[in-house]
């Protein structure tokens, strides 16, 4: 099936299998492998990108459901070689160590302060509850998105 | 101006790379030329958890579109192969007769796409006939029905093997006034890394086999792959991409892996594998699964003066390193902090029908000291003591020279009770406990609970040193050559940082070569905290001798003597002491020596034994008492590795390794039902633990030097989880205690915790 | 991990998707926000040879004051309904409940109308409106028709939906001021409810529903008829489990469950919130 999907400000026409994963479009026909799988049951969110602007589980979404729409993913947040402030937040903070879990993350924690831009340390824990990391204890990552948050 | 580099907080130079365009882990070789038309492997794996195999059915999957080939074991020729730990039980790498755990592998299916190979997994037709599984610890101890017939028991590894004696039972405590005892679950979990298990094998037209492996340790992997494909370890070479956790899970090849060479072989054709999330929830190795049986005795002053543990280790379905972890490192930890004179500790490794047990954080020590915190905890019960003041009375008291335990080991340096105060006075112990007693005498819904932990633990035990080689390249800036395997632990930075200590080169200008086994042949990878005293040492110490040899290209250069050569860190410049201004760069000797073999300078540097760090946890909690549950609210950490090179990344592996100590005390567990099916066997199901359940750790640091290594360092990766769980367990049953609960076991769910007010009440 | 095979087709307006469904029967499932669906279909546990993609068809995402309730089109987003100012005042139940569904990730695909017709009892919102009485408007080759939350689980994942129809509307009364309270009790943050109660009061008119209590969605009536009585509220409250069929899991024992239940049916009706 014949799919249109704009990825990081470029519009690519491909074709897909209608069972293709987002996940696997961006990862295996783009080869934007920034983003990770990292369970079957939509429970850990490595895959996390925006949609439409908004944080989603692109294994949870079949690349003809993006059909039409704006992707953007991990590789397509750095302006110019400017890492974007969330980007630089969790450099400054220690926010990831063997980076899995990473960008999903990240992208997670965008979505999160596009529709909170000053949350409490709570709000960022349960805001966070669909991104499992296995290295930080999430300590870091907490700081790095409040850290953001007073920066902006 | 200048000033060491050496415990600053130093950003990671790993991160922009990560943070932008991301890990390249195995599954991202999308261009390795080797890799290019690879093929997909997937294994088809038991729905049983103990049964003779009867027949295997391949044609179906075999004609099935994109599939390029099945084989089972006896296609492949597969021989058996006997476990390192007890020879008498062996297996073939695809089981062929028997299976002993619900995801053994049995078949290998190869496929142009990797879904095509998932769609054919259902098309092979596996019989068996069920044998009884044993999924129960002490009754496949006792069971009559065999993993391994040749073994003749299911207990497959026992400590009196090694001449240990038995304990003796009830009569060690006939002197004592007071006695308590306990049966303690270190229950079964999984390591969980964010990247499952991943390789891909080729074969090169010298005949040499490559294999790409998400791994701890690409150098341990290379002789288990010569002997699975047949050919001398000098024609394997390992490369390891970036690895996205691995908890110690990933130590050793796996069947899966191990089998990819022999698959491309069969198939003229490189290979790729990557397992489901589902896969390896049953297929990666577990943890901890340790069944404890203690008895602590003493006075009614509180001194302890006698502890006894039983550690039945469940060693899962194989005899890998899961069932030599109880004799080799709880049992030598057994006495964690105290100076309690007599002590025994037997242990028994048992074989079950389930996953096979590993390395997993701690390894051994967070069991040996999950026994005694607890059994502490019911010993001040007993006494009717504090426990704070009861683990105090019998602290080992400091000491800066080696000190040996009555079970035989040796500490390096030790200083338990400063890391308690530390704690203590950081946590504000003094004011939970005035909280929990407002709580309960207005008998809120709502109770407080307050557990601390007191701990030590071995780092280094692995190893006695460690490979690394430093050069310096035409342009002045350096390669560090190093047998460590980082996978997370921010190695790029630090032994930069190391070297530039050393060197002054920039830390920008240092890059750091890992996990491939022709660059660096020579490594005990990353494991057992042993990374910065064992790896980070060796990179000092080398690069300290490459000045040394800097210094004498230099002196021939400013044609001075060596000893009148001076090294200006800041500068990174070599120059003749009173004549600073001819001064010659790195890149001007790198220069000079580049037809006698370059600037450049190699060696194995060992250390003089393992290191012990230490610490103190305190947590607090709210339990609902209407409903059991639990609210982490608080933890405080103070954990002693020694000297710190990077307090940032120290504080991350605090934080990290408390994250799953606490996951096991109060959520995770792997979880089978009789029969043997695994019921835990994804993250939905497995409570792997997010950041809504943690609160943030208030880190206390100390720093008491080890003379062990030059640096004065031990090993931080794994105390955490060590200090964290028992700290955790301890403040559940403080909270609920009042109703007249003594125990409760791990993980501490909510209807557990509701369950035992309801008995005690 | 990766779905069977599966052919796909898109249908613009709720008639193609009557129409398609018919053609192609049960071989066919709709896919609307996928977060009930392709979880199942990953694992294999789905297997559908057809997915009929109807969340392209305009207009069934709104949420509308229609007098004496709130209209909500089917292919509404969780997040939607969490964020609607519309149900903040008149069913702040139904949206405090949509934002503990999944996570927020979750919540920008998955709909309520796909979160209803799956009709799982272990999810937020077939309790939650049918704790508050709701209708659900159902489109089929015939017609329309409205059947009541009250009549429309009917088994384990099995709704009153014929397999040619269609949900298109949720039909929530307006609250009125009644307070209200919602209990979601798990083991993590992310997980399903071990139990699960929406419940609102308003002198002694009541509604409970309880979240996996059963293999369906239950209505807790005991409870509200105890209330209607004159009960107090903990002793109504101990009638929770009445009219449950709780289940023994890897997560909690059906006694274990029932407790749950009351402690939780008792919290929710003393909630104050409004």
């Amino acid at each position: 099936m014949k799919v249109t999907i704009t990825v990081n400000g470029t519009t690519h026409e491909s074709d897909v299998e209608p069972r293709t994963l987002l996940v696997q479009y961006v990862r295996e026909s783009l080869g934007l492998t920034g983003t990770n799988i990292g369970c079957d049951t939509s429970s850990c969110g490595a895959c996390s990108l925006h949609l439409n602007g908004e944080s989603v589980k692109s294994c949870t979404v079949l690349a003809v459901q993006a059909d039409g729409g704006s992707v953007t993913t991990i590789e397509g947040l750095a302006k110019d070689g400017v890492m974007h402030p969330m980007q630089q937040a969790f450099m400054e903070n220690h926010g990831l160590q063997c980076g899995y879990c990473t960008p999903g993350m990240v992208m997670a924690a965008i979505g999160l302060l596009n529709e909170n831009p000053s949350p409490t340390e709570e709000q960022v824990r349960i805001g966070l509850e669909g991104n499992l990391c296995r290295c930080t204890g999430y300590h870091n990552i907490v700081k790095s998105v409040l850290a953001c948050a007073n920066n902006k | 101006m200048g000033g060491s580099i050496l415990g600053n907080r130093v950003l990671r130079k790993e991160d922009p790379k990560f943070l932008t365009s991301g890990g390249v882990y195995v599954d991202d070789l999308l261009d390795e030329p080797a890799l290019l038309g690879a093929l997909h492997v997937t294994y088809v794996r038991s729905t049983v958890a103990h049964g003779n195999i009867t027949s295997i059915d391949t044609s179906d999957a075999a004609s099935m579109p994109g599939i390029v080939a099945v084989f089972t074991g006896k296609d492949l020729g597969l021989e058996f192969v006997p476990s390192a730990y007890n020879p008498a039980a062996t297996r073939t790498l695809l089981a062929t007769d028997k299976v002993r755990f619900v995801g053994e592998p049995i078949v290998a299916i190869v496929s142009e796409t990797r879904e095509e190979g998932e769609d054919a997994i259902d098309a092979v037709i596996i019989d068996y006939d069920v044998l009884p599984a044993l999924i129960d610890l002490e009754e496949a101890m006792a069971s009559s029905t065999l993993l391994y017939e040749a073994c003749g028991s299911n207990v497959v590894f026992d400590s009196m093997v090694l001449g240990l004696p038995d304990n003796t039972g009830d009569a060690y405590f006939a002197d004592c006034e007071v006695v308590a005892k306990g049966r303690f679950i270190n229950q079964r979990v999984a390591p969980c890394p964010l990247e499952v298990r991943g390789a891909a094998a080729a074969w090169g037209k010298d005949g040499r086999l490559t294999e790409w492996l998400s791994t701890q340790h690409a150098q341990g992997a290379v002789a288990p792959l010569a002997a699975a494909n047949g050919v001398d370890p000098s024609m394997v070479h390992v490369k390891t991409p970036d690895v996205g956790g691995g908890f110690g899970a990933k130590i050793g090849a796996y069947p899966e892996e191990l089998l990819l060479g022999v698959i491309a072989k069969k198939v003229g054709k490189a290979v790729r594998w990557r397992e489901t999330r589902s896969e390896s929830m049953v297929g990666l190795g577990h943890g901890r699964a340790q069944l404890q049986y203690v008895t602590i005795g003493g006075k009614r002053d509180g001194t302890v003066t006698h502890y006894q543990l039983w550690a039945i280790q469940d060693s899962g379905s194989w005899v890998d390193m899961g069932t030599i972890l109880a004799p080799f490192m709880t049992r030598p930890m057994s006495s964690g902090v105290y100076a309690i004179p007599n002590i025994e500790c037997r242990t028994t490794s048992v074989v079950t029908n389930t996953t096979p047990t590993v390395a997993y954080r701690g390894a051994g020590r967070p069991e040996a000291t999950a026994a005694i915190e607890r059994a502490m905890d019911i010993f001040a019960l007993e006494v009717g003591m504090d426990a704070v003041e009861v683990r105090r009375k019998n602290l080992i008291p400091k000491f800066m020279t080696p000190h040996t335990t009555v079970v035989g080991q040796t500490y390096d340096v030790g200083d338990y009770e400063t890391s308690l105060n530390k704690v203590l006075e950081a946590a504000d112990y003094k004011g939970w406990r005035a909280k929990q007693k407002a709580a309960r005498d207005s008998g809120a819904t709502k109770q407080i609970g307050i557990g601390v932990s007191v701990y030590v633990e071995i780092t280094g035990g692995v190893g006695n040193g460690e490979s690394a080689k430093v050069e310096v390249l035409d342009n002045g800036h350096a390669l560090i050559y190093t047998g460590t395997s980082p996978h997370g632990q921010g190695h790029a930075t630090s032994w930069a940082m190391l070297a530039n200590e050393q060197t002054g080169i920039p830390i920008e200008n240092i890059e750091l070569v890992w996990g491939d086994t022709d660059l660096v042949p020579i490594g005990t990878g990353t494991m057992g905290s042993r990374s910065l005293q064992q790896g980070g040492n060796a990179v000092f110490a080398v690069a300290a001798e490459l000045v040394n040899k800097a210094k004498s290209v230099a002196a021939r250069l400013l044609e001075a003597s060596e000893e009148d050569i001076v090294l200006d860190k800041d500068s990174a410049t070599f120059h003749v002491a009173g004549t600073p201004a001819v001064a010659k760069t790195w890149a001007d000797l790198a220069l000079a020596e580049k037809q006698s073999g370059g600037l450049v300078h190699s060696d194995v540097i060992n250390v003089s034994g393992a290191t012990f760090p230490f610490g103190a946890h305190v947590a607090v909690v709210e339990v609902d008492i209407e409903t059991g549950k639990v609210t982490h609210i608080a933890h405080t950490a103070c954990d002693d590795a020694g000297k710190v090179l990077n307090p940032m990344l120290l504080e991350g592996q605090i934080h990290g390794g408390v994250a799953q100590g606490v996951a096991q005390a109060l959520l995770e567990e792997v979880c089978y039902d009789p029969d043997g099916n695994p019921i835990t066997s994804n993250l939905a199901d497995y409570a792997f633990i997010s950041a809504a359940e943690l609160p943030s750790v208030t880190v206390v640091h100390m720093e008491t030097p080890t003379p062990v290594n030059l640096i004065g360092a031990k090993g931080i990766g794994e105390s955490g989880t060590i200090g964290s769980t028992p700290s955790v367990q301890s403040a559940v049953c403080d909270a609920v205690s009042q109703f007249g609960v003594k125990h409760i076991d791990m993980p501490t769910t909510a209807e557990k915790v509701w369950a035992a007010i309801q008995s005690a009440r | 991990m990766i779905p069977a095979p599966f052919d796909y087709k898109r249908a613009s307006s709720a008639a193609e998707a009557i129409s398609l469904v018919s053609e192609y029967g049960e071989d066919a499932k709709f896919l609307a926000g996928g977060h009930s669906l392709l979880p199942l279909m990953k694992l294999r546990l789905a297997q559908p040879a057809v997915l009929i993609d109807i969340a392209r068809i305009q207009d069934l995402s709104y949420i509308r004051d229609a007098g004496d309730h709130i209209a909500i089109g089917a292919m509404t987003r969780h997040m939607d309904v969490e964020k609607s100012p519309i149900l903040a005042e008149h069913a702040p139940l139904l949206s405090f409940a949509a934002s503990h569904v999944g996570d927020p990730q979750v919540r920008h695909r998955g709909t309520i109308g796909g979160s209803i017709a799956h009709a799982d009892s272990a999810s937020d919102l077939p309790a939650t409106t049918l704790a508050l009485g709701a209708t659900y408007v159902v489109q089929g080759p015939n017609g329309t028709r409205e059947i009541a939350a009250a009549d429309f689980y009917i088994g384990f994942l099995e709704s009153a939906l014929a397999p040619d129809e269609m949900l298109t509307e949720i039909r929530v009364p307006k609250m009125n001021g009644a307070t209200w309270g919602f209990q979601k009790f798990n083991r993590r943050a992310q997980d399903w409810a071990i139990v699960g109660v929406a419940a609102w009061k308003r002198g002694t008119e009541s509604g409970v529903g309880l979240v996996n209590m059963g293999s369906v969605p239950i209505l807790a009536t005991s409870v509200a008829k105890a209330i209607a009585g004159g009960a107090s509220v903990s002793d109504a409250a101990k009638l929770a489990g009445a009219e449950a069929e709780p289940q023994s899991d890897l997560n909690a024992s059906a006694e274990y469950r029932v407790h749950l239940a009351e402690v939780l049916v008792r919290r929710a009706l003393e909630s104050t919130s409004k």
